[in-house]
């Protein structure tokens, strides 16, 4: 326990910056396969330089399409995410971000308004106070990063599959695509079937209270069923699609399901 | 599957000169390169989130950065899985495993251990394993199990959520995953280091004679 708590504010944050100043730069942001170094490792044990760089880039491209499709093939929408009780709660929560808390998005709550765009029946924009009326669920889960560490929390919030339904949204679209208000612009994309599953939530509270700055205040998308990157946070708009219109994370290699 | 079945009579046949068949040969090698993908990338990706006070270099590492390494792995994970899973497969239903690897006595295992620490451990007949041989290699074969079972129970907890029950929780499956990789980089070393000590053996697994 104490292992895990010295683990998951400091380090990976600081691994992430790095990462991404180091993939940030404009056209070198999606090179994302190996340095020289590592793939100078693989040359030296093969003897010959067998792994062409932008190749390989092709292959593990493709590979991760095929690994979407097998991962969709194998989503259960029915399979729920092990819930816990409070006593399981970690704290504090570790704040994870590509970016320091301080340059964290301070959202102004009266100017927020949620956008509802796309293939969708009424595109009317909400209010925090509109939002706030809708029914609300709590749910403790596990948050599971991409790097490997894991956090449990209680997230308060409405079913997003009641909010489509609600602004008559074509859920035969692919994809529900939020977009961020992260600097960089923060965006990803969600398929249909993970936005219906019955704990993907729009998160208005973490652990009872109004979701503070740190967690994504005004609005976070909790999906239990995916890995952390795919749960967007400071939410600005939402768009019902049948575009794939890639993420922050997933234009820079992540496997795009990335589902759990 | 029949030609397979075919290569191993034809062992029967020819016992005394053939040590590895072919399928043992292919899926070997396979497997090493596998392995090597699987453990190089899988260092770049413990080093976003260390579980332990250290990181690994990234000279040794495959990827470049968490994502790279990522989808290496996820790549690397099918060749790991269809040649495991067609090794076992194999490995049962032509009784290679009972034959090479059963019975393992405590008695021969200590026995073969202190022999094998006085250098007097010898390998006369290639065919037959010894029980440090035994082991190990039944050994590895159940690790090989338990960090492909531990890694599905990483990669989808929600779906496989009785899986990691089996480990116990989420963050537990990750440290098995760990010490599984750190089991088979010391049989590696082992491994390797007993291979060059006894060059036929090596040569076996090349041209299997």
């Amino acid at each position: 326990m104490a292992k895990r708590s010295f683990l998951i504010p400091g380090v990976d944050k600081r691994l992430l910056i790095k990462d991404s100043l180091k993939v940030m730069p404009d056209l070198t942001r999606r090179r994302f396969i190996a340095g020289g170094a590592s793939l100078g490792a693989l040359t030296l044990l093969t003897g010959c330089d067998v792994i062409d760089s932008s190749s390989a880039e092709e292959m593990l491209k493709s590979v991760s399409k095929f690994n979407d499709a097998v991962q969709d093939f194998i989503f259960n929408p029915d399979a729920l995410a092990p819930t816990f009780p409070e006593s399981a709660i970690t704290k504090p929560f570790p704040f994870n971000a590509y970016y320091d808390l301080d340059d964290a998005p301070e959202v102004s709550a009266a100017d927020w308004k949620l956008e509802v765009r796309g293939l969708v029946d009424n595109k009317k924009s909400w209010t925090l106070d509109e939002l706030y009326k809708l029914p609300q669920f709590t749910q403790i889960t596990r948050h599971i990063c991409v790097e490997g560490w894991s956090a449990i929390g209680s997230w308060t919030g409405t079913p997003l599959r009641d909010f489509l339904k609600l602004v008559g949204a074509d859920t035969r679209a692919k994809y529900v695509w939020f977009q961020c208000a992260d600097k960089d612009g923060y965006n990803s994309p969600l398929d249909m079937r993970t936005a219906l599953h019955p704990q993907t939530q729009m998160t208005f509270k973490y652990a009872g209270e109004i979701l503070p700055r740190a967690y994504g205040f005004p609005m976070k998308i909790r999906v239990p069923t995916k890995l952390g990157f795919k749960n967007p946070k400071y939410v600005v708009s939402m768009e019902v699609t049948n575009d794939y219109k890639g993420g922050y994370w997933e234009d820079q290699g992540y496997n795009s399901f990335s589902g759990s | 599957m029949s030609s397979l079945t075919a290569t191993d009579e034809q062992i029967s046949a020819t016992k005394a000169k053939v040590i590895q068949p072919a399928w043992v040969r292919v899926m070997h090698w396979t497997n090493a390169v596998a392995m090597i993908l699987m453990i190089m990338s899988g260092w770049q990706i413990y080093n976003a989130s260390p579980l332990f006070d250290f990181r690994f270099s990234h000279d040794i590492t495959l990827g470049g950065w968490l994502g790279g390494a990522l989808l290496w792995h996820f790549a690397a994970m099918w060749l790991l899985m269809v040649n495991g899973l067609a090794y076992l497969i194999t490995g049962f239903a032509t009784g290679r495993f009972r034959k090479k690897l059963l019975p393992i006595t405590p008695s021969g295992v200590i026995h073969d251990v202190q022999a094998a620490l006085s250098f007097k451990l010898a390998h006369d007949d290639l065919t037959v394993y010894n029980y440090v041989q035994r082991l190990l290699y039944a050994g590895i074969i159940v690790v090989g199990v338990l960090i492909v079972l531990s890694g599905l129970s990483m990669w989808k907890p929600v779906q496989l959520h009785w899986l990691v029950t089996l480990f116990g929780d989420y963050p537990t499956a990750r440290y098995v995953h760990f010490f599984c990789m750190a089991a088979i980089c010391a049989f590696l070393v082992i491994h390797v280091l007993l291979a060059l000590l006894v060059p036929k053996s090596l040569r076996a697994m090349i041209i299997g004679r």
